[in-house]
């Protein structure tokens, strides 16, 4: 017996809504087992993980302040996943936004002035955009495979962050911790709502989302993005450019992550640290597929992936499992949704063997 | 079973009620069809009759739904090719089954035994296509050869197996005349001993040449059975093709315009290991003209389009001029605005995008050309999608373009529809320059006599096009002249009525060639 | 000195020559598995895992094998069988590699390993500086050297090799002349996600002989650029491993002379060099293109 795919002839429009929820419904599923296996009760566990980080305010801000940087870096990704880039440095290119929007509140910490926090966000977006900007620029220029560079980034801004806060911006006052000085108030991203501290970040990604849908949805740029993804020579033909694209979508992806890292720095946490992000950059990359690469659907499925890794804080402490799980669940997730989105293309048959008969090679 | 009864000779290989569905779409239904041993047996049929999906089932590519097939009087179940070749069943593909990686060699071991040494294969590979007039070296890339080379490996690997049957898809489709001249020697060769061809082609006179039974498949079913050598040409056409196609009208007493498309001492490198340098191109077209550039597949005819397209610029932007206006170095929107139009060879995801609908894909050749209209907003570039459609309409009824649903994707149309709409296109704008590669390639014959008629209409209506070819018999019915592409030059242009296949053969295999006899040497 | 230095820089290279040898061979059948770090950081934490509970490294070296085959067949599954977009697949496997090795190892943390014993090569390891450099090394450093030679071997004088490298330039040619396509690339991605496990076992039981969550460090993509490097060929593997070794080792030296360049900066250098290698290899197109398997990464449907 074996699996037989037939591909349809038009895609599937009711798979391509039913597949991330199935995907979703799996994921339970096999996190139900995995904590059954831990030795908990597997919906007392699912409980406190999805359903219990969702009942208070200050966790629905925690929520959204999670989910910010998801769908800002999800949308961006979604762009350079749609037009065939393979952008997963997305964790580099949002640490070095971080930095380059942190250099007037660390270099300048006297400046009080209305104008530093426009600033820091715009000098955000240009270093994440500048950082995307080396991969892009290998693979017009030299024909570097951008996975691999862009990766390997990662680890580089990762390195130069840790070495500026505890060597020249390690702040003189701050007992050998290795951060900056705190933000001045000007230079801290302001609340929304006076209920929680959820920032300004959420309204940036929501905006920006609906901003790439309308383009993808009825701009000739998205019709350019989607051309281009399905075939470069029909692109070609139409008149875009492959290397044109690279740089656009490399460009687009890193403003945003620069601006989701510079949003983090300024909004939730207030000051430059060694560590500024549980991993954002890498997650995002799930959040562009579940939510199929649509911008609409990145907005839910970054929270749904924000709820995971709430979820997991929640979860150690209520019953006492490790937040490692959350990783887990992410994992298991992209699986899913790839496994699922087979059904959107093609209808999945099980064929028997014919009885054995004649020769067999 | 019949076959046993009563008849002499039991036919070598028997098929009965071969049935094969893709989903709810029956490729082949209920085929019956005999080959006696020392038989040359013609499958004929347009493309899109089923031709290669009953191959297929024989060579256990793919499993039947329904039906037997009998191997000397024995009901066998052909799971794999290699079940087929331990029968005797041998194979050339027409898509051809060759790794351009590999050497010769390796690629004749791939389909025998894994014990006999690599040594041995080619020693018997060179050998054996000596014996036959297929001059091989085992030890070459197959990266590096053409087309009619190529070829030799597939017919040496298959003859390597001492098969009883060879099947042959469409192979002369690649070949010059002199090459299949060649061919049908070797066809002739193995008959006289005693081993069986089936012969899979549309070509009427070939079969009629060659074949002594022959069996023919239209949609999936037989349509008829007969010696091809009784019949007329025209009789085959009708068993084919199932009603008479209309033949294609042409006016040749059209006085010449002005030149629209001139190309003149056009010099492009090979972007690619794989792609052919083009060598200094001339050629000329006249509005109301058609040139037609005949040529066998990989001479340089997608390199030749490619420059001509303006999706790859070349160097020199005098090389290339359109109504007058240099252009060599300009990109394909901006030929475009000068009023050209360009149809690529292959559909799906060159000239189409499969996934996106007839709509988008009317978008994706017409977005700069048709800016006005296509496109609002400003810089923002907002695609007005209700006139895009409103055009794709006007196209599908002008064209007569057959699909389910009011904007299908590219993918769900068959190759002549999606064609008729790809040609449609362009020829809705009413272009003054038309440039078309293979514009009937594995179209069925009514989209095809369809579109040459187009192309000739408007070319009569004082437009200049160029067409590029394999199928002699398309050049004869749409151009006014004819070229001859090879190995990446361009012989001088002829009036198509001084013409003759022989003579094109001579231009296709020749020009540069010093080795062959005959050989025209056109500089 | 110089033997010491140069035995590091061995032990360096060994994970970055097996993980590379085995996504050499799936990707000469044409797959590319982007997995190569999960799988690796699996055959990590499984090697530890084994290893402490039964006290023998070599119970945690096929520990380490297994759970870096059983990994990839979930790539398997998803890419041959299931036609998902291989790279999206392989980020996948990454980060659920990484995810639940954490998970897994959370109680290794911080526990003391058992380190692999070397196994000296009677006579042959009484050789000056060769001698404790080649032949007295352990297990995994033996097979990573047989791999090599065996890999070359399999690849370009076996049969079965040669069908390998016929599916990688072809799948549709070679599914037509009745080789098994499908059967053969799950097979070359389980070999594939077999050596990514043994480089894990290699790091977590030799380099570094404990548990750290992701202590495979962006390995497995630096293993993925060596193949790049390589030119898909097993014995320029062996060479550029042992370059990355020596640079990954160089940096350590140079941060314990304690030269004056802050550490991170020197941390930084295995991925700066991997960026400038894939620059240096990849800007001619024309060799890029012919060395590549023509059908890498393309999904294949067969139809019956």
């Amino acid at each position: 017996m074996r699996i037989e795919l037939q591909r349809r002839s038009e895609v599937s429009r009711l798979f391509s809504l039913v597949s991330p929820l199935l995907a979703l419904v799996l994921t339970l599923f096999f996190g139900g087992i995995m904590f059954w296996t831990l030795g908990k009760n597997p919906f007392d566990a699912l409980y406190s993980f999805f359903i219990e980080p969702l009942l208070e305010v200050w966790s629905l801000h925690e929520l959204a302040i999670k989910a910010a940087p998801l769908i800002l870096i999800g949308v961006g990704l979604s762009i350079c996943y749609r037009s065939n880039n393979w952008n997963i440095g997305a964790e580099g290119q949002f640490t070095i936004g971080a930095i380059t929007g942190s250099i007037l509140p660390v270099l300048y910490p006297e400046w009080h002035s209305p104008m530093i926090l426009p600033l820091m966000l715009v000098m955000g977006m240009i270093g994440g955009a500048l950082y995307a900007g080396i991969p892009a620029l290998l693979k017009t220029r030299f024909n570097t495979n951008e996975i691999l560079t862009s990766l390997m980034l990662v680890y580089i801004a990762q390195l130069y962050l840790d070495w500026l806060v505890r060597g020249p911006w390690r702040d003189p006052q701050g007992y050998n911790f290795p951060q900056t000085k705190a933000f001045v108030p000007e230079a801290v991203l302001p609340e929304v709502l006076d209920s929680g501290r959820a920032h300004l970040a959420i309204v940036f990604a929501i905006v920006v989302a609906v901003a790439i849908w309308f383009m993808m949805r009825f701009m000739l740029k998205g019709f350019e993005v989607t051309v281009l993804g399905q075939s470069e020579r029909a692109g070609r033909f139409a008149g875009f450019s492959a290397r044109r694209m690279v740089w656009f979508s490399m460009l687009l992806s890193g403003a945003l992550a620069g601006l989701a890292g510079i949003s983090e720095v300024s909004g939730s946490i207030g000051h430059v640290q060694p560590s500024i992000s549980p991993g954002y950059g890498f997650t995002a990359i799930i959040v562009a597929f579940l939510g199929r690469l649509n911008p609409l659907g990145i907005i839910a499925s970054g929270f749904v992936l924000a709820l995971t890794y709430l979820g997991g804080e929640a979860a150690q402490l209520s019953i006492g499992i490790s937040d490692k799980v959350s990783r887990v669940f992410q994992g298991l997730l992209l699986f899913f949704v790839l496994s699922c989105d087979t059904l959107i293309h093609y209808r999945l048959r099980l064929v028997r063997h014919p009885a054995p008969g004649g020769a067999h090679a | 079973m019949t076959v046993s009864e009563g008849s002499a000779a039991i036919p070598l290989l028997s098929v009965r009620k071969l049935t094969k569905h893709f989903g709810s779409f029956a490729a082949c239904s209920g085929i019956d069809l005999d080959i006696a041993p020392g038989e040359i047996h013609a499958l004929l049929g347009e493309n899109g009759a089923g031709k290669s999906t009953f191959v297929k089932m024989l060579f256990g590519i793919l499993d039947p739904t329904e039906g037997d097939i009998l191997w000397n009087g024995e009901r066998v179940a052909i799971r794999s090719p290699g079940t087929a070749r331990t029968l005797g069943i041998g194979m050339v593909f027409q898509h051809f089954s060759l790794f351009e990686a590999l050497t010769v060699a390796e690629n004749i071991a791939l389909s025998l035994d894994p014990k006999i040494p690599l040594a041995k294969i080619a020693e018997e590979a060179s050998t054996l296509s000596k014996a036959y007039g297929l001059p091989l070296d085992p030890k070459a890339h197959v990266a590096d050869l053409s087309v009619g080379e190529r070829q030799r490996i597939e017919i040496v690997r298959a003859l390597l197996q001492n098969p009883k049957l060879i099947i042959l898809d469409e192979p002369t489709s690649v070949l010059t005349p002199q090459e299949a001249d060649k061919l049908f020697e070797t066809l002739f060769q193995l008959r006289a001993e005693g081993r069986s061809v089936l012969y899979i082609s549309h070509r009427l006179e070939e079969v009629q040449r060659i074949c002594d039974g022959a069996t023919v498949l239209r949609h999936g079913r037989v349509t008829g059975r007969c010696d091809p050598k009784r019949e007329t040409a025209a009789s085959l056409a009708r068993m084919m093709v199932g009603s008479e196609v209309a033949a294609v009208s042409r006016d040749t007493s059209a006085a010449l315009g002005d030149v629209r498309i001139e190309v003149a001492g056009l010099n492009a490198d090979a972007r690619t290991p794989f792609a052919i340098s083009l060598r200094d191109i001339n050629l000329k077209v006249r509005a109301g003209e058609v040139l037609a550039i005949a040529g066998v597949a990989g001479n340089g005819q997608g390199e030749l389009f490619d420059a001509l397209s303006g999706e790859y610029p070349v160097t020199s932007n005098e090389a290339i001029s359109i109504r007058g206006r240099p252009v060599g170095r300009l990109g394909i929107n901006a030929r475009r605005l000068l009023g050209a139009g360009f149809v690529p060879e292959e559909r799906h995801g060159h000239a189409a995008v499969s996934a996106l609908p007839l709509s988008d894909n009317l978008l994706l050749a017409r977005s700069r050309s048709d800016r006005k209209a296509f496109l609002g907003g400003g810089a923002l570039g907002v695609i007005r999608h209700n006139a895009v459609r409103a055009a794709t309409r006007r196209i599908c009824e002008a064209m007569d373009v057959r699909k389910s649903g009011e904007d299908p994707v590219a993918g769900a149309l068959s190759g002549g529809n999606l064609q008729k709409f790809i040609v449609g296109r362009e020829l809705d704008r009413q272009p003054a320059v038309l440039v078309v590669n293979q514009p009937t390639w594995g179209v069925d014959a009514g989209a095809a006599s369809r579109i040459r008629q187009a192309l000739v209409d408007l070319a009569r209506a004082g437009s200049a096009v160029v067409v590029i070819s394999q199928d002699l018999d398309e050049i004869f019915e749409v151009a006014t002249n004819i070229a001859v592409i090879s190995e990446g030059r361009l012989s001088a242009s002829y009036p198509a009525g001084e013409m003759s296949r022989e003579r094109i053969g001579l231009l296709m295999g020749g020009v540069h060639d010093s080795t062959q006899p005959g050989a025209v040497h056109a500089h | 000195m110089l033997e010491a230095i140069l035995l590091t820089v061995i032990t360096a290279a060994t994970p970055l020559v097996i993980a590379a040898l085995g996504e050499l061979v799936t990707e000469r059948a044409g797959v590319l598995n982007l997995g190569v770090e999960g799988m690796m950081i699996m055959g990590a934490v499984m090697a530890f895992g084994a290893t402490q509970v039964t006290g023998s490294p070599y119970v945690g070296i096929l520990a380490g094998i297994a759970a870096g085959a059983v990994f990839s067949l979930l790539f398997g599954i998803l890419t041959l069988t299931l036609v998902a977009n291989q790279v999206a697949t392989g980020l996948a496997l990454t980060i659920l590699g990484l995810g639940l090795s954490g998970q897994i190892g959370e109680s290794f943390v911080g526990q003391p390993g058992i380190k692999l014993q070397p196994l000296p090569i009677p006579f042959l390891s009484d050789i000056p500086l060769l001698g404790p450099l080649l032949f007295r090394q352990d297990l995994i450093f033996y097979l990573s050297v047989v791999l090599v030679v065996g890999i070359h071997w399999f690849l370009f004088r076996s049969r079965t090799g040669l069908k390998v490298r016929a599916i990688g330039d072809n799948h549709a040619s070679a599914h037509a002349l009745g080789i098994n396509v499908i059967r053969a690339r799950y097979f070359a991605v389980m070999f594939g996600g077999a050596c990514a496990g043994l480089a894990g076992a290699q790091l977590s039981l030799v380099y570094t002989p404990q548990w750290v969550e992701n202590m495979t460090a962006g390995r497995g993509w630096i293993a993925l650029a060596l193949v790049v490097f390589a030119s898909w060929r097993p014995l320029r593997v062996l060479a550029g491993g042992y370059l990355f070794g020596a640079v990954t080792i160089g940096q350590l030296h140079a941060q314990a002379l304690g030269i004056g360049i802050p550490s991170q900066f020197l941390s930084a250098l295995p991925y700066v060099a991997t960026i400038v290698v894939l620059i240096i290899i990849s800007h001619n197109r024309r060799t890029t293109l012919i060395n590549t398997p023509a059908s890498l990464g393309k999904p294949f449907v067969p139809e019956r």
